[in-house]
Formats: C-alpha cells, sequence, structure tokens
C-alpha cells in the first residue's frame, strides 16, 4: 500500500538562492499522525504549504517530489493537481480568526465547496456539515451556521475549521499550529478533539508544532527540523525515550516544566548549534556541487 | 431585524441627516417641473434682483428672489440638480466600476497586471485633475455625456488605488489561502472571497466620488464648459451670481449652500454607510 504522503528529497530555494528546505524527506502512512517539529523559521509549515500548493510565490521548489496517494504532484498538470489537492487534502490554520471570510455567514462558507467542488447536493452538505459541527461540539449548530465569523470565539472558530477540514473526508489534513493562537485553556480540548476526530475518520495528519507536549499526545511519528533540514525522525515514543540527536535532547531540555517552570527554560546550548551549524554547512556544500 | 451583518448601534445622525439631504435634493431635483414655482429660464426684467421671502421687497412665488435677468433662483436651484445629479450617478458608477475593476485585479493578482495597472494610475494622477478635465471638454466638445465621461476618465484612480490596497490585504488572509486549497480558481476567489470584503470601502468610495462630480461638474459650468445648453446648473448659477455680489448676494450664496451641503452629505453619507455595514469595523 502506497503511503498518504511521501516527500523525497525535497529542496527549496528564495529568490536570493537561500536554500529554505534542504533534502526534506518524509512519509505519512495513512491514518497516521506524523509530528513535524522544529523552532520558528525551521521551515514546518513550509512543508505543510508545498504539499497543499500554496507556496508562497518567493518560494521556488528545485529540486524532489511529493506523492499524495501514490500521485506524483509535479507530474500532474496545475489543474488537476488543484482538483487532486482540494479533493484529498484540507488545513487546520494557526490562526482561526482570519481563516474564516468575515464577510460570509459560516454556514454557506461551510457549504459551498462541498457544493462547488465536490458537487455535492445542497441538502447533503448541509446534514453533513450539521453532523461534523455536532462531532466537534458545537451544541447549537442553527445559530453557529447562521453568525458572522467575527460573532463566535477563537476557539468556536477553529472547532468550525476543524469541521469543515473533516467535512469532505479527506485522506489528509494538514494541521498547522492549529492551537497556537488560542487560549491555553482552549488548547487541550482543541488538541483532543483533533484527536478524536482523527482516530474515528482515519485521517493522516501532518501536524505542525513547535510544542514537544503536543508531539508527545497527538502523534505516532516525528521529524524534528532544524532549518529546513530534517535532523531525526522516529515513532514518538522512541524519540521520548532515547533522543538521538544533541539538538532533540536540547529541545527537550528547553520545555518548561511544571516543577519549576524558570528554572527549567534552557536555551539550547551553544555547542549544539554549532554541530547543526557545520551539519548544514557540510549538507549544503554537498548539495551545491552537483547543482552548482 | 435578524440580519447580524447590520450592526446596531445608536441610529447614527450623520446617515440621517445625509441621507435626509441627499433624498430631499433629488427628489427636488426629479420633480423638477411640478416643485418649480417659476419657469428656470423665464426672464421678467421688472423683477429683477428680488431678495429672498425675509428681506423687504420680495415677491410672493420667488423663495429665494431672482438673479439679475429676473429668472427665479429656486426655480433654477431645483433644475440645477438635475445635472448635478445626473452627472454623480453616471460618472461615479463609471469611474467606480472601472477603477474598482482595475484595482481588484491588481491588488489580488499581484505581480505583472499590478504593476501595469500601477503605472497607468502613476502617470494618470501625475495630471492636475481640473485641469485634465478641462482640457477634456475641451477636446471632448461640451454636452453632459462630455462632462460625465471626463470625471469617470479622471477619477476611476481615486477607486483603483484604494481597492488594490484593499485586496492586497484581503488576499493575504489565510481565508484566501484556504479557498485556493479547497481547489477554487483565482477568478472564483477574487469575486466569492476578496470583493464581499472590499465593497464597504466601495460603497463609501463611490458616495465619495459622487460628491466630487458634483464639484466638478460646478467648477466646469463655473468656466462655462459644462453643458452648452440654457439649462441652469449650480456652477453656472455662482458664475452669474458672482458678477452681481454687491447687489444680489443671494444668487452667489444660495447655490453655494445647495453645493457645500450635498457634497458634504455625499463623503458624510459613504462613511455612515461603510460603518454600518462593515463587518468587522477594521
Amino acid at each position: 500500500m502506497s503511503a498518504c504522503l511521501e516527500i523525497n528529497n525535497l529542496s527549496a530555494v528564495l529568490a536570493n538562492g537561500q536554500r529554505v528546505l534542504r533534502s526534506v524527506s518524509l512519509a505519512v502512512q495513512p491514518g497516521e499522525v506524523r509530528a513535524l517539529v522544529g523552532e520558528s523559521g525551521a521551515g514546518k509549515t513550509m512543508i505543510g504549504k508545498a504539499v497543499l500548493g500554496v507556496l508562497p510565490s518567493s518560494v521556488r521548489v528545485v529540486e524532489g517530489d511529493m506523492k499524495l496517494e501514490g500521485e506524483d504532484l509535479g507530474r500532474l498538470q496545475p489543474k488537476a493537481r488543484r482538483t487532486l489537492i482540494g479533493a484529498r487534502t484540507a488545513l487546520i490554520p494557526q490562526d482561526p480568526l482570519t481563516a474564516l471570510n468575515p464577510s460570509r455567514r459560516i454556514g454557506p462558507q461551510m457549504t459551498d465547496r462541498l457544493v462547488r467542488i465536490l458537487g455535492w447536493s445542497g441538502d447533503k452538505a448541509d446534514r453533513r456539515i450539521r453532523q461534523l459541527l455536532d462531532e466537534v461540539q458545537i451544541r447549537d449548530p442553527d445559530r453557529v451556521l447562521r453568525s458572522y465569523p467575527h460573532e463566535l470565539s477563537g476557539g468556536m472558530r477553529q472547532r468550525v475549521l476543524i469541521a469543515a477540514a473533516f467535512a469532505a473526508e479527506p485522506r489528509l489534513i494538514v494541521a498547522d499550529e492549529p492551537t497556537t493562537a488560542l487560549d491555553v485553556t482552549v488548547q487541550k480540548q482543541i488538541l483532543l478533539l483533533i484527536a478524536e476526530l482523527q482516530r474515528e475518520h482515519g485521517t493522516a495528519i501532518l501536524f505542525v508544532t513547535h510544542d514537544l507536549g503536543v508531539v508527545a499526545k497527538i502523534s505516532q511519528k516525528v521529524s524534528v527540523l532544524y532549518a529546513g533540514k530534517v535532523v531525526e525522525e522516529a515513532d514518538t515514543t522512541a524519540l521520548f525515550t532515547a533522543p538521538q540527536h544533541p539538538y532533540t535532547r536540547a529541545l527537550m531540555a528547553a520545555t518548561p516544566r511544571y516543577t519549576d517552570p524558570l528554572a527549567s527554560l534552557k536555551p539550547v546550548d551553544e555547542t549544539v548549534l554549532r554541530g547543526l551549524a557545520a551539519e548544514i554547512a557540510t549538507a549544503d556544500q554537498a548539495w551545491r556541487r552537483p547543482h552548482g | 431585524m435578524d440580519d447580524a451583518r447590520i450592526i446596531r448601534r445608536r441610529l447614527s445622525p450623520r446617515l440621517w441627516l445625509a441621507g435626509g439631504w441627499l433624498l430631499l435634493a433629488l427628489l427636488a431635483a426629479i420633480f423638477a417641473p411640478l416643485i418649480a414655482p417659476q419657469d428656470p429660464l423665464a426672464q421678467d426684467l421688472m423683477l429683477e434682483r428680488l431678495p429672498p421671502f425675509w428681506l423687504d421687497g420680495a415677491e410672493p412665488g420667488y423663495w429665494l428672489g431672482t438673479d439679475s435677468l429676473g429668472r427665479d433662483l429656486f426655480s433654477r436651484l431645483i433644475f440645477g440638480g438635475r445635472i448635478a445629479f445626473i452627472v454623480a450617478f453616471a460618472a461615479a458608477i463609471a469611474a467606480c466600476l472601472v477603477g474598482s475593476t482595475l484595482g481588484l485585479i491588481a491588488g489580488y493578482f499581484g505581480g505583472w497586471a499590478d504593476r501595469i495597472i500601477s503605472r497607468i494610475v502613476d502617470i494618470w494622477m501625475a495630471f492636475p485633475p481640473v485641469l485634465f478635465a478641462i482640457l477634456l471638454v475641451a477636446v471632448l466638445g461640451t454636452g453632459l455625456s462630455s462632462v460625465i465621461l471626463a470625471i469617470a476618465i479622471i477619477d476611476w484612480t481615486r477607486f483603483c488605488r484604494v481597492i488594490r490596497a484593499e485586496a492586497m490585504g484581503q488576499s493575504r488572509m489565510d481565508y484566501v489561502e484556504n479557498a485556493r486549497i479547497a481547489g477554487y480558481g483565482r477568478i472564483g476567489i477574487m469575486l466569492r472571497e476578496v470583493l464581499p470584503n472590499v465593497l464597504p470601502s466601495i460603497v463609501a468610495l463611490l458616495s465619495l466620488e459622487m460628491g466630487i462630480a458634483v464639484i466638478v461638474e460646478a467648477i466646469l459650468s463655473f468656466v462655462n464648459l459644462s453643458i452648452s445648453t440654457d439649462d441652469p446648473t449650480w456652477g453656472g448659477i455662482i458664475a452669474e451670481g458672482r458678477l452681481s455680489i454687491h447687489q444680489a448676494w443671494w444668487v452667489l450664496v444660495f447655490p453655494l449652500i445647495t453645493l457645500i451641503l450635498t457634497v458634504l452629505s455625499f463623503s458624510q453619507f459613504g462613511e455612515a454607510l461603510k460603518a454600518r455595514f462593515d463587518p468587522v469595523l477594521r
């Protein structure tokens, strides 16, 4: 059986030639949650955008391929690629405040996609959306469907977006730090909700986060990213019991603990960073030689 | 009303005052032949420079007095309103259609489309607008449609600039990216996702532009470059009033007040509408 998502050797550069993704390879099996963890600017979001075909125009993919359920995205015509991505994937965005169109009611916004893109009937789409709203524990669907986004709280909006993401039964969902913009008290509920829907629907998720606590709770596999390079890849349990790369170990040490939050805040060690820089430099040299 | 999009607040006085004046002026213009107490073109040298009704020497039926040819000022004002409103609506809508479309395209698509459209706007705006209008009318010839065309040709850039900036901001929002992921086409996203969010600005600008069109039309008729017939225009009355300011100040003052109130009302009405219909009050 082919992987749900397979990324091979993906490299991307900015207009000035700087590499932002360094030969990234990873796979997400059907029904599996793969966490993509790293600090800001490590390229986690960039990978998600590359998969969904919405890279900013300043970023250019120069090498590698991506396969969505065995279909090579790079070989498809743009239109066919859009259709495939639209039908098989969905995004749970980072910021629920800007991810909903402020001038349209929630209901039409959610059903529109099912009706226009997937060709469902209005009734079927409506039933489906209500079912999903129930699954994300929205108790008054009538009010929510009639609301404009600004009338809902951040947590409610994220629930709506989660429901919308699962509604079309995608095979792969990219969750781009879905809890970061939320209140701490809501974060856990949302995370549990995503985990629950993921189990029930058997959807594969590429879960982008910088929070190792979230990684431990939700994922089966982890890729640790630094400066656009996968520095370690492992089963989640294996990673937490025996991290191999010094950077992974340093990240874990840097995670605050409830017992003594301030003392436990340790920045990543200098020697680790120097080691990483050297590693990246060698990789870049090796990459540049054949690529000029 | 259960439309949540209309944010309920205290009734905004500026919306009602501005809207009220515009409605009044518009109705007066539409029904001018029924309302006007006198023929606006009828001259009567026996009745020249009659003062408005509260001054000594006023004649009943000539409420705002007469000009130096004995024509009834009030009748001339409401007939002048016809030209003013026709120009305001036609020119503003034409400028809006052209400017908003180009602005939306430039803002949403960016890249080459944006570069080309923005350069054209830059070049356009290098011309001083009033001189440009006079030049255009001189070339196109006087007449109602030339005035409308001239104003539309000059002022579409106002829409283009603002709508481009707004569309650009909206296009960077995640909901636009989401629509892209879902598989919507570019044009569809532009019309369905971006356009509704810049619509409040378009409405506000449209109303503002109507006011500007009224002024430009008044300027053109002040210098006798507007319509070429004898029909009264506000600018034309002001020009005549200027000549007899020492003998009959009312011929200058009343059309000026009418003009100012109308232009002010258009801009305030637009702003108030925008505030009322903007779902998030950016």
